[in-house]
Parts: structure tokens; C-alpha cells; sequence
């Protein structure tokens, strides 16, 4: 395995040139008007994995996304699903043509259609030699796959929850046994608890069947649960993709890292593989740059010990239940201060306020003095300015 | 796995696909947008004669029909009209709204529909009911009692749908706030209702410049009448186009001044959630009053006329029934209604798409050019096609098809506004769920979008064919010879004072377009979403 953590060094050394994924997007372009949205996209999905396309809103996901499914066409770039390639420069392969299932955000049903004549619209033609009672069985059998009562079938959509909708969409996208799964924020109309319930079975019924899938979302908690490959987008470029922990603990850069989940982000000074900061020497993995660096840690890093080295005092606390957020502004650190960098900027550390999480509340009043210990490493990012 | 980290610079020269190959334009839409190009080119027709006309008359010849005592007059006696009948239409409209929709009245849901029952009687037969039983009636005032009962269903029915579906949310904030129930309903809500109200106004001032059958009966000269003797007397004179040409400035006039009064202003509901329903104010001793006032104006509106209907029947006896007379011209109306209604849905239908999936510029210029159409009276559009059929597309004058482009002409906005509804309920997701299942994009629209559209065109047809049905001056001027409508026999008949005669057609009007004028009523109601 091969890993970047700079863009700077990080020119793809794993070569377009091999295709070896189930889906390879390399160079795709896309624009509207004069706007453009993919500014070049590369990514290789392999057979049967699940990929989630993260990123906020506008950043190109979903033009990506409807690229594969042959919605669109791309300006420039190839696509390849198993090998062949269905939208490249003068290859096109249609929408109905393509072997994909697609499931949008509002799951699309057919309004004039029932439960199971939604379910059934892909397999007429196909499968209609098998006659009425076929039809039936794998309705029956396809909404069975997704927990849903077969007797729903003769239900209308509007009679479904919102969740329910969502599985028929996705029994109605099994149906014609794609060979990759399309799903656009399928989960982000539904409420918190159904959200994770669904995404849960569907992410269980697409592992079953070893359907190769591709999730957009812009909600990082369901991209790092859902895939095994996390592919974060930003202003129409995929800028990191890698499995769900290596994003997380190891972004490409401070955007990323603060898109995946809460950052504490400090001043740093780093020599060899040790960053000194107000928490501290913090260990860190092939550092980009020496000297002055930005140094990243994820909060629940950052514990409150009794006997941890470095101090802070709580000034404002926020309750959430199970956890609850602490502010703390670091005391100052006397072995940093003073320091000068080779480039004779002076290195400031201590007095930052970072926060962190914890599950007792009734130790953090503001006011009181924490003692803190950092666990694992840090990630260190090149000076912003 | 490939960790790929896509980088942003990607080397020079890999950039081998279609560089300047332009991806291929989503599914038909440029066939789509030529046709729709087609229409709006040949719903701008009227428009494009009037201003040729008027160039082609020469400015002294033009100055001089134009500058004279008679059109003076005429411009007067419209001016008035509108003055007098516009806000008689929106007092009574605004007020049997709130009545029905927002107070304690009883029998609400009969009255509800009682006040939209004068669209189902033509305004030249409310006119003939009229006149024939009160035959002194003459001259603007007698123009303004008529039209005021024809037309003030037009401001009540926009004006009931957006009352029914106000938030009554925003009302209690105002309350909360300190205004009194009147306070409340000429600050609050009053300001909600002005879209409906000036479209209403609209669509009233434009039925008034474009009427002919009922102010000729009662002999009150407008500007469509002028038009009307002018070409009677010299079939296609200059005296007749140059008084067209003022007709149509009146109408785009009152176009322009509509789009001032409504505004840019939105009056959708802020914020998500279900809406409450709204709050019905108890009318306690004012229920009588408003019983009776309802009862009042809907028998000078819908009583009256029927009464004076039916009368003219009964005493006719069985003799007027006449099957060899009245049986063809029922055919023909129902013939020329089905073809001009479908006609108009198949017109109307890449207009609407265009609009709904493709929205731009390009397509709101060719709705713009419709919406002026929209304005243009049939007068005007009979006698541009009459100028085309006689110089530019000889033979085609007096044709069944040019009868049916001219309808499609006049109504074609009533049909984009039910397509149009009827599309926003097909969004293109549906389309595209389709093909990802493997359907061919024709079938993917056939199969969804069509069949989605499918009702709400058939509303849209449904009131076309209403409107045809009524029609009454283009079918004069354009319908080849021998043809007989319901409308042109009754009018025939009306004018030569055969009042018996005339009134079995007027008895067939009013009865098909009884379900058609429900049809409209129930369909206000859904467009305003209850």
C-alpha cells in the first residue's frame, strides 16, 4: 500500500495506466457553462467494495456521481466500468444501457405506480418470459431482501415512510442485479435514528449481494461508517482517498482534516519526527516540513489525567449527555517560550484555547485546573501563511 | 487498495479526450426548442399584424383614423368600463372569498361553488338573458351591471384559493402584535392577496376590451365592437386595423401595469412543517346580512340569467327544438372544441417542457412572447389570421384549420399553466430512476413523464374546450361558410331578436360548460395546494 500525505509530494505514483478497479474514473472534467464542477477527477473503485464520496454541498460529488450513472456527459476524462469504457472520448454508453442501480435522495419512486409495480418496472422485458407469477415472486423476494414486508407491495408510495421509500427505491435498483450501486445521499431526508437504521441494512444488504458501491454524502460520520474507501471532495477534485481510518487519523490537509471531524489545531515546531507544541512533544509520522507547522490532533487524543504533563484551565463547558465539550486554555509553556526558529521567527506556544472531549462533567466547572496527556500521534501540515 | 491522491495538477498532454468535441445536448431538447422557437414566432402573429398594419398605413393615414372624436369616444367608454367594473369585481370577489373561506358562514361549501357558477354562463348570453327581459337596458351602465356579474368570478376564485391556503400562523402573529380582526385584514391579509388580486384585475380588464357578443346586445360601443361593424362594413379596412392597434396598446398597457402592481414580491410560506387550517371568524348577527347578500348576488348573476333562459325555452315550446338545426351545431361545437383542445395540448406541451426542464432565458422569452399573446383579443387574432388567410396564405382563410390555429392562439396559455403544473409533478429524477432501471430515454418518457403529465392536461384540455365552446369572435370572423357553432347560431338568432329561437343554444352552453367551469374551480383549489 502506498500512502501520500502531501499533495505537494503526492503526485499519483499509482499509474491511470492499469485499470484494476471494477470502476476507474481517470481525468474526468465536467462543467456547466462557464462553471466548472470536476476539475479532473481520478478514482478506481475495486469489485465489490464501497466507496463514500464525501465533501460539502457544490463541491462535485453529485456531477460525479450522475457521470457514472450516464446522466451526463463528461468534457474530457474516461470512465470505465469492468474494463470497457462507457463514457470516454468518443465512447458513450447510455443511462439505460449502462448495468448500474441508482438510488437518489428522495428515493424517486414512481407516483402513479404501486409498491411493487415500482419494484417490477426493470424487470419488464427483461424477465418477462418468466410470466406474472415470476414477476410476483421476485417482487416479493426483492422486498424481502431489503426487510420489507411483501405485502407492501400492493401499497402506494405515499402510503411509506420516508425510510420504507428509500428501501423500495433500493429493492427497485436490486431488481435488475446491477453490477454497481449508485447511491445519492439516500439517508439525508430521513430523521437521525431512522438515518443510521437504514443506512445500516442497506449497507448489510449490498455486502450480501457483493455489489460494488459508490454513497454520496456530505455527512463524514456516515461516509467513514458506510465505506471501506473514503474519497473526500473539495471545489471539484478528489483531494484524499484512502479507508476510513487513514483519512480520519491522517487527513492530507487542514480543510480535510477539519471537514472529517473536530480538529484541535496548534502551533508547532518540528525537528526530526517530534513536533513541540503547548501540549507538548507529540510524535509525528513522515513530517512534510521542518521548523514552524500547523499540528493536528483529533480531541478524544487529548485526555484529562491526573498526572498528565501539561496543565489548562476550563473555561466554558458545554453538556451533551454522554459527553461533554471543555474548553481549555493551555498554561503557558516555559520550555517552548523563547524559542527562535532557523528562519528567526520566533516560536510562540501556550495560552491557546483548544477543545477537547470528556465524559464526566462534574469534573470540568470552568475554573478549574485539568491536567492533560496526549495519546497516539499528531498529523503536521506546513505554515498557512 | 489504490490510495490515489488525485493530484491537482494533472500532467500536460493527458488531456486526451474530445478537447473541443462538445458533449451531445440532453435527450430532444434542441428538436424541442426549435418547435417551441415555431410557436412563439407564430403566437406573436397578432402582435406582428397589428404592427405591420399600422407601418404600412403611413403615419398620416394612421394619424388620422387614430386622432379622431370617434376613437376618443370609444376610448372613453372603454376607460369607463374598466374604472367602473374592475373594482365592483374585486370588491365582490375579495369579499364572497373571505366570506366562504374564512368566516362561519353556513352553507360555506355550496356557496363556495354558487359564486364560481357565472364563468358557465357566456358573458353575451348573461347579456341576451338580460336584455331580454329587461329589454330598456342600454349604454355603460347596463355594460358594467353585465359585465360586473360575468366576470367578478375571475378575482373571486384566485382570491378564494389563496385565502384558503394563508398561514394562519402569520394572522396570530399579527394579533399577538396588537391588531384588531379589521386591522388584521387590511394589513395582513389583504397584502397576501395581491397577486391573485391583480391578476384577477387583469384578466378582467382583458376579457372587457376583448367581449364583442355582450355589448353589442345592449348597443354599448367598445372598441372590439367598433372593430367588429368596421369589418362588416369594409371587410378588412384601414379604419378597422388602426383601431385594432389601439386595442392591442390598451392591452399590453394593461400587461405592463399588472407586472408593476404585482411586483417581485413572493408570498410563500416561510419554513417547513404542516400548516395549520385556517381560522374561520364568527360571523354572529352579521350571518344574516351575509346570507343574504350572497343570496342577492347570486341571483342577479346566476338566477336571473337562467330564470330568463328557461323562460325563453318553456315558451318556445317543443317547436324551437328543432334536431335538423340545433344537432349539427352541437356537433360542430363539440368537433371544433375536442380538435382545438388537443390541438393546444400538443402546442402547448414542448412550450411547457421547455419551461419546466430547461429553464433559461431562451425559454422564459418564449413564455414572455405567449403571455403577450395571452392579451391579444380574439378580435385582433381573427382579423390577423383573416389577413394572412387572404394575402399571405391564400386558401387557407375560412378553413376548419384556421378556425383551430386561432383557438390554439387565444388559449394556448390556459393549457401551459395546467402542463406546466402537470410537469413540476414529473420531476426529471422520475425520468432518470427510469433509465437507470434500462429504459430508453423515449420510453423512460413515455412511460413516467407523459403519464404523469396525463391529468394534468387533460384539465387543461378540459378548459380549452370550455373556452371554445364559448367562443363567439373569432368563430364569426374566421369559420368557413355555413358553419354553425352553438355560439354563432344563438348569436344569429339573438341578433335578430329571436329570443325563443336562441335560447336552446344558450340552454346547451350554460349545461356543457357547467361541469367544465367545476373542473376549474376544484383545479384552483389544488393548484393552491388544499
Amino acid at each position: 500500500m502506498i500512502e501520500k500525505t502531501s499533495p505537494v509530494v503526492g503526485l499519483r505514483t499509482t499509474a491511470a495506466a492499469a485499470p484494476a478497479g471494477h470502476l476507474d474514473i481517470a481525468d474526468v472534467a465536467k462543467s456547466f457553462g462557464s462553471q466548472p464542477v470536476l476539475k479532473g477527477v481520478n478514482l478506481s473503485v475495486l469489485k465489490g467494495g464501497t466507496t463514500a464520496i464525501v465533501g460539502p454541498s457544490g463541491s462535485g460529488k453529485t456531477t460525479l456521481l450522475r457521470l457514472i450513472a450516464g446522466f451526463e456527459h463528461p468534457d474530457a476524462g474516461r470512465i470505465d466500468v469492468n474494463g470497457s469504457t462507457v463514457a470516454g472520448a468518443d465512447q458513450w454508453v447510455p443511462a439505460h444501457k449502462r448495468q448500474v442501480g441508482y438510488v437518489a435522495q428522495d428515493g424517486a419512486l414512481f407516483p402513479h405506480l404501486s409498491v411493487g409495480q415500482n419494484v417490477a418496472f426493470g424487470l419488464e422485458g427483461a424477465r418477462r418470459d418468466g410470466g406474472r407469477r415470476a414477476e410476483k415472486t421476485r417482487v416479493a423476494e426483492l422486498l424481502e431482501m431489503v426487510s420489507l414486508d411483501p405485502s407492501m407491495a400492493k401499497r402506494r408510495p405515499h402510503q411509506l415512510s420516508g425510510g420504507q421509500q428509500q428501501r423500495v427505491a433500493l429493492a427497485r435498483a436490486l431488481a435488475r442485479e446491477p453490477e454497481l450501486m449508485l447511491l445519492d445521499e439516500p439517508f439525508s431526508a430521513l430523521d437521525a435514528g431512522l438515518r443510521v437504521a437504514t443506512r445500516r441494512a442497506v449497507a448489510s444488504v449490498l455486502k450480501e449481494a457483493g455489489i460494488t458501491t459508490i454513497l454520496v454524502t456530505h455527512d463524514q460520520s456516515e461516509a467513514l461508517s458506510f465505506a471501506d474507501q473514503v474519497a473526500i471532495m473539495r471545489g471539484g477534485r478528489l483531494v484524499q482517498v484512502g479507508n476510513p481510518f487513514v483519512v480520519y487519523t491522517r487527513p492530507v490537509d487542514r480543510p480535510t482534516a477539519e471537514f472529517l471531524g473536530d480538529a484541535v489545531i496548534l502551533d508547532a515546531w518540528m525537528e526530526g519526527s517530534l513536533a513541540t507544541c503547548a501540549l507538548g512533544g507529540i510524535p509525528v509520522r513522515r513530517p512534510p516540513v521542518q521548523g514552524r507547522v500547523q499540528l493536528m490532533l483529533r480531541p478524544e487524543q487529548i485526555r484529562i489525567a491526573a498526572d498528565g504533563p501539561i496543565s489548562g484551565v476550563v473555561l466554558q463547558t458545554d453538556y451533551f449527555g454522554p459527553e461533554t465539550m471543555v474548553r481549555i486554555r493551555l498554561a503557558d509553556n516555559p520550555t517552548l517560550a523563547g524559542r527562535t526558529g532557523a528562519n528567526g521567527l520566533r516560536h510562540t506556544a501556550g495560552g491557546e484555547v483548544i477543545t477537547i472531549r470528556h465524559w464526566n462533567a462534574s469534573i470540568a466547572k470552568p475554573g478549574t485546573e485539568l491536567f492533560l496527556r496526549v495519546v497516539g500521534e499528531g498529523v503536521a501540515f506546513p505554515p498557512e501563511d | 487498495m489504490t490510495t490515489d491522491l488525485s493530484a491537482p495538477r494533472s500532467p500536460g498532454g493527458t488531456t486526451t479526450a474530445g478537447k473541443g468535441k462538445r458533449p451531445r445536448p440532453p435527450f430532444g431538447v434542441s428538436a424541442i426548442s426549435l418547435i417551441a422557437v415555431l410557436i412563439a414566432l407564430f403566437a406573436l402573429l397578432p402582435l406582428g399584424y397589428v404592427v405591420y398594419m399600422t407601418i404600412t398605413t403611413g403615419w398620416d393615414t394612421a394619424v388620422g383614423l387614430i386622432f379622431r372624436p370617434r376613437v376618443g369616444e370609444l376610448l372613453l367608454n372603454t376607460i369607463l368600463l374598466i374604472v367602473f367594473t374592475v373594482p365592483l369585481c374585486l370588491v365582490l370577489g375579495v369579499g364572497g372569498a373571505w366570506l366562504v373561506e374564512r368566516t362561519k358562514l353556513r352553507g360555506h361549501r355550496v356557496w363556495a361553488v354558487v359564486l364560481a357558477a357565472p364563468l358557465a354562463i357566456p358573458a353575451f348570453v348573461n347579456s341576451y338573458a338580460w336584455v331580454s327581459a329587461v329589454p330598456s337596458l342600454a349604454g355603460l351602465f347596463s355594460g358594467v351591471l353585465i359585465a360586473t356579474l360575468s366576470y367578478f368570478p375571475l378575482v373571486y376564485i384566485p382570491a378564494a384559493a389563496t385565502l384558503g391556503r394563508l398561514d394562519p400562523a402569520i394572522e396570530q402573529s399579527a394579533a399577538s402584535l396588537g391588531l384588531g380582526p379589521w386591522a388584521v385584514f387590511f394589513r395582513v391579509v389583504l397584502p397576501q392577496l395581491r397577486v391573485a388580486l391583480s391578476g384577477g384585475a387583469l384578466l378582467v380588464s382583458l376579457h372587457l376590451l376583448a367581449e364583442y357578443g355582450a355589448f353589442a346586445m345592449i348597443r354599448f360601443d367598445t372598441f372590439t365592437t367598433a372593430i367588429m361593424v368596421q369589418f362588416q362594413s369594409t371587410f378588412n379596412g384601414s379604419a378597422g386595423n388602426m383601431l385594432a392597434s389601439v386595442l392591442v396598446l390598451f392591452c399590453l398597457i394593461l400587461l405592463l401595469a399588472e407586472v408593476r402592481s404585482r411586483g417581485t414580491a413572493r408570498y410563500a410560506r416561510i419554513g417547513s412543517g404542516a400548516q395549520a387550517k385556517a381560522m374561520r371568524l364568527d360571523l354572529g348577527w352579521y350571518q344574516m346580512p351575509g346570507q343574504l347578500f350572497l343570496a342577492a348576488l347570486s341571483t342577479l348573476a346566476v338566477g336571473i340569467p337562467l330564470w330568463s333562459v328557461l323562460r325563453w325555452v318553456a315558451a318556445g315550446g317543443t317547436e324551437v327544438w328543432d334536431a335538423a338545426e340545433f344537432v349539427p351545431a352541437l356537433l360542430q361545437s363539440l368537433g371544433y372544441g375536442a380538435a382545438g383542445a388537443l390541438a393546444t395540448i400538443v402546442v402547448g406541451f414542448p412550450m411547457a417542457y421547455l419551461a419546466v426542464r430547461h429553464p433559461s432565458w431562451f425559454s422564459k422569452t418564449l413564455e414572455l412572447s405567449n403571455y403577450i399573446t395571452s392579451s391579444m383579443p380574439g378580435i385582433v387574432v381573427g382579423l390577423a389570421f383573416v389577413t394572412i388567410g387572404l394575402r399571405v396564405v391564400p386558401g387557407t382563410y375560412q378553413t376548419a384549420g384556421m378556425v383551430i390555429a386561432a383557438y390554439v392562439l387565444l388559449f394556448l396559455p390556459r393549457a401551459l399553466v395546467n402542463i406546466r403544473a402537470g410537469l413540476s409533478q414529473a420531476p426529471k429524477e422520475l425520468d432518470e430512476a427510469a433509465q437507470a432501471l434500462g429504459k430508453s430515454p423515449l420510453t423512460a418518457f413515455v412511460k413516467v413523464t407523459l403519464r404523469l403529465t396525463a391529468p394534468a392536461a387533460a384539465g387543461g384540455a378540459a378548459l380549452v374546450f370550455l373556452a371554445i365552446i364559448n367562443e363567439l369572435t373569432a368563430t364569426l370572423l374566421l369559420s368557413p361558410n355555413g358553419t354553425s357553432t352553438l355560439a354563432t347560431e344563438f348569436w344569429s338568432k339573438s341578433s335578430e331578436i329571436d329570443y325563443v329561437g336562441a335560447a336552446p343554444y344558450a340552454l346547451l352552453m350554460i349545461v356543457l360548460s357547467a361541469p367544465m367551469t367545476y373542473l376549474l374551480f376544484q383545479q384552483s383549489k389544488r393548484v393552491a395546494g388544499q
